[in-house]
């Protein structure tokens, strides 16, 4: 088998998976989208085991401990999602702005629902 | 095993196999990003997880394949639909669940997805393996006495990672009120 083939693949799932993390606002769709990036990585490092073959199978291994850590993140993560919707009411990561620096003419963008009304109200209206 | 022996224009059966497996991956990953159903998203996060199961088979990985499957359609799949049915989220489709603005994102993963393909096609091009002799590695056995033999101290060190993750979970997801939401 060409080496290309599992290798490209790979990338592809990674750049589907960093267009997801980017693009998602809700914050179980973007837990989604990394765990696409974490089997583009597996993927990647079980065609490397099958290309080089060490002693020590190390890509298997590796794969088999980035399917557990990603349980564990899986976990955690929709535990501390679960916590963030029952404190805020609201899973949506656009809208978590306590640590964030108060920025006022920033109304481009949808993170300050509230002062964005003056210049894209139709977008406010398309997105509510 | 040169270059000489082989040809783009002549793949192999498992080389076609695993093409349209990989179709399918892509495809199912790109509607789990894309898709306006959260629950939606999550099956075809179902299908993307299953499809790559069975590349792993086709690279020789046969007992990562079955734990791909047990671990990921089992048990992950079952605990982001636990979260959406947890968290109250949208069931049906809805807008609220893709930033305003895509084009960032879609540029910074076209962006990668360019110069990650132009890298690894400029130095693997002439690289190619036969994925049956991957076989014997991939085997229970095999992989179990290398996890054993070499790996003996970070798979205990995975463990002690995987019991704090699910006594964070627990503490986290505890509530006074309702209790029984602790084991998600």
């Amino acid at each position: 088998m060409h080496a290309v083939y599992p290798l490209v693949l790979g990338a592809l799932l990674f750049s589907i998976g960093l267009y997801g993390v980017l693009a998602r606002r809700s914050a179980i769709a973007v837990l989604m989208a990394i765990e696409l990036l974490l089997n583009a990585v597996t993927l990647n490092l079980v065609a490397f085991g099958a290309i080089l073959r060490d002693q020590y199978g190390m890509g298997q291994i590796f794969t088999l401990f980035i399917i557990t850590i990603a349980a564990a993140e899986t976990g955690l993560g929709l535990a501390i999602v679960l916590l963030l919707y029952r404190q805020r009411a609201s899973a949506d990561l656009g809208e978590q702005r306590e640590l964030a620096e108060p920025v006022e003419d920033y109304a481009a963008d949808e993170l300050i629902p509230a002062q964005a009304a003056g210049e894209s109200a139709e977008q406010v209206g398309a997105a509510r | 095993m040169t270059a000489q022996t082989h040809g783009f224009l002549s793949p192999t059966g498992i080389e076609i196999a695993f093409v349209l497996v990989g179709l399918v991956v892509l495809g199912s990953g790109l509607l789990v990003v894309t898709v306006r159903n959260l629950v939606y998203a999550a099956l075809w996060l179902l299908v993307c997880l299953g499809a790559i199961a069975v590349e792993y088979l086709l690279l020789g990985a046969e007992l990562l394949a079955w734990v791909q499957i047990l671990i990921y359609a089992g048990a992950v799949i079952v605990l982001f639909l636990f979260g959406l049915m947890l968290t109250k989220a949208p069931i049906g489709p809805t807008d609220e669940l893709d930033v305003r603005h895509r084009w960032p994102g879609a540029l910074v993963g076209l962006g990668a997805a360019g110069t990650l393909v132009t890298v690894i096609v400029q130095a693997y091009q002439h690289t190619w393996f036969d994925p049956r002799g991957a076989v014997p590695l991939g085997r229970g056995g095999a992989l179990g006495a290398q996890l054993f033999r070499y790996w003996v101290l970070p798979f205990e060190v995975l463990s002690v990672l995987l019991l704090a993750a699910l006594v964070g979970a627990i503490v986290l997801s505890r509530r006074q009120r309702e209790p029984e939401e602790a084991e998600a």
